[in-house]
């Protein structure tokens, strides 16, 4: 079979707008050495034509950094969810289903909105408070290996595979997933924001917090980053039975 | 801009109720629960030990001191607390082995197909057996066993429901380890696996040599 004779198969989830129904449309493009799913949306905008011929609407898609680091392109393709930009044509069975991530509310097509992550790390204070009135001065020194460690850690980009693989995270729950549980342990791990431990963890024992994990441990199989989620999951339920107790005996003082 | 607060996760945080209750649903389901369905399997198998053995153990459970009691909050409350709280849970998840067809994944649908089963098999013989002897209609005996263990049917539904209870308390184990930070790293999690594999094929195995020494 000559290469000019290839073509390769879409199938697209689409959806117009929020609260509009979704339809499959098809499209076949033709191959070119290399393909990622991004580049052949990109054809697909260049020329949206579906596979009956018919002149349609651009697919939308959202995409940013194009290497895996920025989490945009976040899809669920052929059943996975994944990075469009490192999904190659290649190394898919065709036809190449694409779909939105139905974990979070659809803006358009293949776009979804985020923002529950997002709402979520605030909650559980995802960040190492240091503003103040005056300068504070340097924070404590943190070791070098416990750097490198909870470096991994901090490559979370919140892309929201994990909460599209989780079977607890849905529509009849509030599990807020795995991504915003494993920020916690990160910054807890921090020798600044371990001056807040307490509060953090007592906010993952909240209403969809950690107590919601079902330990399908989907998340660690699906995090495209390779962070160790389920380690994460369950050295933060440690930290929470030893609050638990901390509050329910007393404690004179909440943080070491 | 975009739905409703609650898939927003706006909701959480309120208060630590529901942590609680799944803490108390895991502790529950191992203390006391798994440890009675053990003792009732260990006790089952003096069946194979002949008619006299069987009877004369059950005869020594079922006159044990303050025995109502002992039923009510060591067996009963814990359970129905265990199997309601458990169906809410099983009825919340969204089971995708499908596409995510990973061991942990499987067993986690399998936890919740076998909690579902559990309670109709578990309310099914508390009826058959306890409930008939409450209301003075049958006596806990090798007989009892004997007569409903004749029917095929019914044998195949008490084997399913001993495998049942065997793996959901093996891999519940495996969870109430992960649950509760005993298990945190990827390696002691995968000990814990081969562990408790071990606890459901021993149950198992015994559990069912019970059944066979009733046919």
């Amino acid at each position: 079979m000559g290469e000019a004779a290839k073509t390769v198969i879409f199938e697209i989830e689409r959806q117009n707008s929020t609260d509009e129904s979704s339809y499959w449309e098809k499209f076949e493009l033709p191959y070119r050495a290399n393909m990622n799913v991004i580049s052949a949306l990109m054809e697909i905008r260049r020329n949206p034509v579906n596979i009956e011929g018919k002149k349609t609407t651009p697919v939308n898609w959202d995409m940013n950094c194009l290497e895996e680091v920025c989490g945009a392109c976040s899809m669920v393709i052929n059943g996975k969810a994944r990075q469009s930009c490192t999904a190659l044509v290649d190394q898919l069975e065709q036809p190449i289903r694409l779909q939105p991530m139905r974990t979070f509310p659809v803006v358009r097509d293949l776009i979804v909105d985020r923002s529950r992550m997002f709402d979520s790390l605030k909650k559980v204070k995802a960040w190492v408070p240091i503003d103040g009135t005056h300068d504070l001065g340097e924070g404590p020194r943190m070791p070098e290996r416990k750097r490198q460690w909870a470096y991994e850690l901090s490559k979370c980009m919140t892309c929201g595979v994990c909460l599209e693989a989780c079977p607890n995270v849905n529509e009849k729950s509030d599990f807020i997933g795995a991504a915003p549980l494993s920020q916690v342990r990160l910054m807890n791990a921090h020798p600044t924001g371990a001056m807040n431990r307490d509060e953090r963890l007592n906010a993952i024992m909240g209403e969809g917090g950690l107590a919601d994990c079902g330990n399908s441990q989907n998340c660690v199989e699906s995090c495209p980053k390779g962070i160790p989620l389920t380690t994460s999951i369950a050295a933060l339920n440690r930290d929470v039975s030893i609050q638990m107790f901390r509050n329910f005996f007393g404690s004179d003082h909440m943080v070491d | 801009m975009l739905p409703t607060n609650v898939l927003r996760g706006v909701k959480f945080l309120d208060n630590n109720r529901e942590f609680l209750m799944r803490r108390l649903h895991s502790l529950l389901g191992v203390i006391p629960i798994g440890l009675f369905l053990t003792q009732h399997l260990i006790v089952n198998h003096f069946a194979t030990q002949g008619v006299e053995a069987f009877n004369q153990a059950a005869h020594f459970m079922a006159n044990l001191p303050f025995v109502i009691f002992l039923e009510i909050f060591v067996i009963y409350l814990p359970l129905m607390y265990h199997a309601f709280y458990g169906l809410y849970i099983a009825f919340t998840a969204k089971n995708n082995p499908g596409h995510y067809s990973y061991m942990r994944n499987i067993l986690f649908v399998a936890q919740r197909y076998t909690g579902i089963f559990l309670v109709v098999f578990i309310a099914w013989h508390v009826f058959e057996t306890r409930f008939q002897v409450a209301i003075g209609a049958a006596e806990a005996d090798f007989n009892m066993m004997e007569n409903i263990l004749s029917n095929p049917f019914m044998f195949a539904f008490y084997v399913l429901g001993v495998l049942s209870a065997t793996f959901h308390l093996a891999n519940g184990l495996w969870s109430f380890f992960v649950t509760w930070g005993i298990t945190v790293s990827a390696k002691a999690q995968r000990y814990s696996t081969y562990f408790t594999l071990l606890v459901f094929i021993v149950l198992s195995i015994i559990g069912i040599r019970a059944l066979f020494a009733f046919v």
